[in-house]
Protein backbone atom coordinates (compact mmCIF):
# COMPACT_ATOMS: atom_id res chain seq x y z
CA UNK A 1 0.00 0.00 0.00
CA UNK A 2 1.21 3.37 -0.88
CA UNK A 3 1.42 6.54 1.40
CA UNK A 4 -0.45 8.81 -0.99
CA UNK A 5 -3.75 9.75 0.14
CA UNK A 6 -7.13 8.69 -1.24
CA UNK A 7 -10.26 10.06 -2.33
CA UNK A 8 -13.63 8.12 -2.80
CA UNK A 9 -17.02 9.94 -4.40
CA UNK A 10 -20.31 8.71 -4.99
CA UNK A 11 -21.93 10.84 -7.44
CA UNK A 12 -25.69 10.20 -7.89
CA UNK A 13 -27.48 13.37 -8.98
CA UNK A 14 -27.30 14.24 -12.64
CA UNK A 15 -28.10 17.38 -13.14
CA UNK A 16 -25.79 20.33 -14.10
CA UNK A 17 -25.53 22.34 -10.74
CA UNK A 18 -25.20 18.82 -8.87
CA UNK A 19 -22.53 17.48 -11.26
CA UNK A 20 -19.86 20.01 -11.07
CA UNK A 21 -18.99 18.82 -7.52
CA UNK A 22 -17.79 15.16 -8.06
CA UNK A 23 -15.69 16.37 -10.83
CA UNK A 24 -14.54 19.72 -9.58
CA UNK A 25 -13.08 17.74 -6.16
CA UNK A 26 -12.21 15.00 -8.24
CA UNK A 27 -9.82 16.62 -10.31
CA UNK A 28 -8.56 19.19 -7.92
CA UNK A 29 -7.84 16.09 -5.48
CA UNK A 30 -5.51 14.54 -8.15
CA UNK A 31 -3.53 17.84 -8.89
CA UNK A 32 -3.03 17.53 -5.20
CA UNK A 33 -1.84 13.95 -5.16
CA UNK A 34 -4.49 12.23 -4.59
CA UNK A 35 -5.51 9.03 -5.77
CA UNK A 36 -9.22 9.26 -6.89
CA UNK A 37 -12.43 7.27 -7.81
CA UNK A 38 -15.62 8.02 -8.14
CA UNK A 39 -18.34 5.58 -8.42
CA UNK A 40 -21.22 6.75 -10.27
CA UNK A 41 -24.64 5.43 -9.69
CA UNK A 42 -28.31 5.61 -10.15
CA UNK A 43 -29.11 9.49 -11.93
CA UNK A 44 -24.80 9.69 -11.85
CA UNK A 45 -24.86 7.52 -14.70
CA UNK A 46 -25.90 10.60 -16.93
CA UNK A 47 -22.56 12.26 -16.10
CA UNK A 48 -20.68 9.51 -17.81
CA UNK A 49 -22.71 10.22 -21.45
CA UNK A 50 -20.61 10.10 -24.20
CA UNK A 51 -22.29 13.86 -24.15
CA UNK A 52 -23.49 15.30 -21.26
CA UNK A 53 -26.83 16.14 -21.14
CA UNK A 54 -27.90 17.47 -17.87
CA UNK A 55 -30.21 20.35 -17.08
CA UNK A 56 -30.79 22.72 -13.88
CA UNK A 57 -34.12 22.63 -12.54
CA UNK A 58 -35.67 25.73 -10.86
CA UNK A 59 -38.50 23.86 -9.53
CA UNK A 60 -38.51 23.09 -6.20
CA UNK A 61 -35.23 25.12 -5.71
CA UNK A 62 -35.75 28.03 -3.51
CA UNK A 63 -31.79 28.74 -3.21
CA UNK A 64 -31.39 29.16 -6.78
CA UNK A 65 -30.33 33.26 -7.79
CA UNK A 66 -32.56 34.05 -10.88
CA UNK A 67 -31.84 36.33 -13.28
CA UNK A 68 -33.51 39.98 -13.69
CA UNK A 69 -35.50 39.62 -10.43
CA UNK A 70 -37.33 36.47 -11.40
CA UNK A 71 -37.57 35.22 -8.27
CA UNK A 72 -39.68 37.96 -6.89
CA UNK A 73 -42.13 37.84 -9.50
CA UNK A 74 -42.09 34.41 -10.46
CA UNK A 75 -44.43 32.06 -8.19
CA UNK A 76 -43.31 28.91 -6.64
CA UNK A 77 -45.55 27.28 -9.74
CA UNK A 78 -44.67 29.25 -12.34
CA UNK A 79 -41.08 27.36 -12.42
CA UNK A 80 -42.81 24.55 -13.86
CA UNK A 81 -44.04 26.20 -16.82
CA UNK A 82 -42.63 24.14 -19.83
CA UNK A 83 -39.31 25.28 -21.07
CA UNK A 84 -38.54 27.33 -17.95
CA UNK A 85 -35.85 24.41 -17.00
CA UNK A 86 -34.30 24.90 -20.76
CA UNK A 87 -34.83 28.42 -20.51
CA UNK A 88 -32.66 28.52 -16.95
CA UNK A 89 -30.07 25.59 -18.49
CA UNK A 90 -29.08 27.98 -21.34
CA UNK A 91 -29.10 31.00 -19.07
CA UNK A 92 -26.48 29.08 -16.46
CA UNK A 93 -24.35 27.67 -18.74
CA UNK A 94 -24.06 31.14 -20.71
CA UNK A 95 -23.28 32.38 -17.12
CA UNK A 96 -20.70 29.91 -16.58
CA UNK A 97 -19.20 30.01 -19.89
CA UNK A 98 -18.40 33.71 -19.16
CA UNK A 99 -17.26 33.46 -15.60
CA UNK A 100 -14.68 30.86 -16.82
CA UNK A 101 -15.83 28.14 -15.47
CA UNK A 102 -15.22 24.72 -17.13
CA UNK A 103 -17.88 22.86 -18.64
CA UNK A 104 -18.78 19.40 -17.19
CA UNK A 105 -16.85 17.30 -20.32
CA UNK A 106 -13.65 19.31 -19.78
CA UNK A 107 -13.96 18.69 -16.43
CA UNK A 108 -14.57 15.33 -16.68
CA UNK A 109 -11.73 14.76 -19.43
CA UNK A 110 -9.20 16.54 -17.03
CA UNK A 111 -10.06 13.98 -14.55
CA UNK A 112 -9.49 11.00 -16.99
CA UNK A 113 -6.23 12.39 -17.71
CA UNK A 114 -4.97 12.62 -14.05
CA UNK A 115 -5.77 8.82 -13.92
CA UNK A 116 -9.11 9.79 -11.51
CA UNK A 117 -10.62 6.44 -11.49
CA UNK A 118 -14.59 6.08 -12.80
CA UNK A 119 -16.52 3.27 -12.39
CA UNK A 120 -20.06 2.82 -13.04
CA UNK A 121 -23.04 1.16 -11.12
CA UNK A 122 -23.47 -2.06 -13.06
CA UNK A 123 -26.88 -2.62 -10.84
CA UNK A 124 -27.98 0.60 -12.26
CA UNK A 125 -26.88 0.19 -16.04
CA UNK A 126 -29.15 -2.49 -15.67
CA UNK A 127 -32.08 -0.77 -14.30
CA UNK A 128 -32.19 1.65 -16.36
CA UNK A 129 -31.20 -0.56 -19.73
CA UNK A 130 -28.25 2.10 -20.22
CA UNK A 131 -26.25 1.10 -23.10
CA UNK A 132 -22.88 0.72 -22.03
CA UNK A 133 -21.94 2.23 -25.54
CA UNK A 134 -23.61 5.70 -24.93
CA UNK A 135 -20.54 5.83 -22.08
CA UNK A 136 -17.56 7.10 -22.35
CA UNK A 137 -14.52 4.88 -22.68
CA UNK A 138 -11.88 4.33 -19.88
CA UNK A 139 -14.47 3.77 -17.48
CA UNK A 140 -15.22 0.45 -15.09
CA UNK A 141 -18.53 -1.20 -14.15
CA UNK A 142 -18.86 -2.61 -10.66
CA UNK A 143 -20.80 -3.00 -7.89
CA UNK A 144 -20.76 -1.92 -3.92
CA UNK A 145 -17.93 -4.19 -3.09
CA UNK A 146 -16.14 -2.57 -5.41
CA UNK A 147 -16.70 0.74 -4.36
CA UNK A 148 -15.80 -0.80 -0.42
CA UNK A 149 -12.59 -2.10 -1.78
CA UNK A 150 -11.30 1.32 -2.79
CA UNK A 151 -13.62 3.67 -0.11
CA UNK A 152 -12.31 1.27 2.46
CA UNK A 153 -8.84 2.66 2.71
CA UNK A 154 -9.75 5.98 1.79
CA UNK A 155 -8.60 9.13 3.98
CA UNK A 156 -12.02 11.08 2.47
CA UNK A 157 -15.43 9.44 1.18
CA UNK A 158 -18.06 11.80 -0.11
CA UNK A 159 -21.54 11.23 -1.36
CA UNK A 160 -22.89 13.70 -3.67
CA UNK B 1 9.31 40.73 -10.93
CA UNK B 2 11.57 37.91 -10.15
CA UNK B 3 12.95 35.59 -12.62
CA UNK B 4 10.63 32.69 -13.83
CA UNK B 5 11.25 29.63 -16.28
CA UNK B 6 8.02 29.56 -17.55
CA UNK B 7 4.63 31.49 -17.41
CA UNK B 8 0.74 30.69 -17.24
CA UNK B 9 -1.72 32.74 -18.44
CA UNK B 10 -4.96 31.38 -16.27
CA UNK B 11 -6.91 35.08 -16.44
CA UNK B 12 -10.68 34.71 -16.86
CA UNK B 13 -10.53 30.77 -15.68
CA UNK B 14 -12.67 30.02 -12.57
CA UNK B 15 -11.81 27.69 -9.87
CA UNK B 16 -10.18 24.73 -9.95
CA UNK B 17 -8.83 25.40 -13.76
CA UNK B 18 -5.90 27.76 -12.66
CA UNK B 19 -4.65 24.95 -10.51
CA UNK B 20 -5.23 22.41 -12.84
CA UNK B 21 -3.28 24.17 -15.26
CA UNK B 22 -0.62 25.05 -12.75
CA UNK B 23 -0.39 21.71 -11.63
CA UNK B 24 -0.02 20.21 -15.69
CA UNK B 25 2.15 23.31 -16.68
CA UNK B 26 4.64 21.71 -13.39
CA UNK B 27 4.66 18.79 -14.94
CA UNK B 28 6.69 19.22 -17.88
CA UNK B 29 8.72 21.63 -15.51
CA UNK B 30 12.77 20.34 -14.22
CA UNK B 31 12.69 20.39 -10.29
CA UNK B 32 13.98 23.52 -8.67
CA UNK B 33 12.15 25.73 -12.42
CA UNK B 34 9.81 28.65 -11.52
CA UNK B 35 6.46 28.96 -13.02
CA UNK B 36 4.68 32.05 -12.82
CA UNK B 37 0.96 32.48 -12.76
CA UNK B 38 -1.30 35.30 -13.46
CA UNK B 39 -4.81 34.92 -12.05
CA UNK B 40 -8.07 36.55 -12.28
CA UNK B 41 -10.07 34.08 -10.08
CA UNK B 42 -9.88 35.99 -6.09
CA UNK B 43 -10.28 32.24 -4.93
CA UNK B 44 -6.76 31.53 -6.59
CA UNK B 45 -4.89 33.38 -3.40
CA UNK B 46 -6.26 30.82 -0.89
CA UNK B 47 -5.84 28.01 -3.61
CA UNK B 48 -2.38 28.50 -4.53
CA UNK B 49 -1.43 29.06 -0.93
CA UNK B 50 -2.95 25.37 0.31
CA UNK B 51 -1.83 23.97 -3.18
CA UNK B 52 1.64 24.57 -2.49
CA UNK B 53 1.31 23.40 1.01
CA UNK B 54 -0.18 20.18 -0.16
CA UNK B 55 2.10 19.27 -3.28
CA UNK B 56 5.69 20.64 -1.58
CA UNK B 57 5.85 23.12 -4.68
CA UNK B 58 7.47 26.17 -2.72
CA UNK B 59 5.23 29.54 -3.34
CA UNK B 60 7.88 32.34 -3.84
CA UNK B 61 5.30 34.62 -4.18
CA UNK B 62 1.74 35.65 -4.09
CA UNK B 63 0.46 39.02 -4.81
CA UNK B 64 -2.25 40.99 -6.28
CA UNK B 65 -1.63 44.38 -8.82
CA UNK B 66 -4.69 46.01 -10.39
CA UNK B 67 -7.02 43.40 -10.23
CA UNK B 68 -4.69 40.62 -10.63
CA UNK B 69 -2.88 37.98 -9.40
CA UNK B 70 0.26 36.51 -9.45
CA UNK B 71 1.76 33.55 -8.47
CA UNK B 72 5.56 32.33 -8.90
CA UNK B 73 5.54 28.42 -7.95
CA UNK B 74 8.96 27.01 -7.66
CA UNK B 75 8.55 22.80 -8.47
CA UNK B 76 9.78 20.91 -5.67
Amino acid sequence: MSDEKKLAIIATKGTLDWGYPPFILASTAAALGYQTQIFFTFYGLQLLRRKINVKVSPLGNPGMPMPMGMDKWFPVLGTAIPGMEAMMTAMMKAKMKKKGVASLEELRELCLEADVKMIACQMTVDLFDMNPSDFIDGIEYGGAAMFFEFAGESDITLFV
Amino acid sequence: MANFDQELDATGLNCPLPILRAKKALADMQSGQVLHIIATDPGSVKDFDAFAKQTGNELLESKEEGGKFYFLLKKA
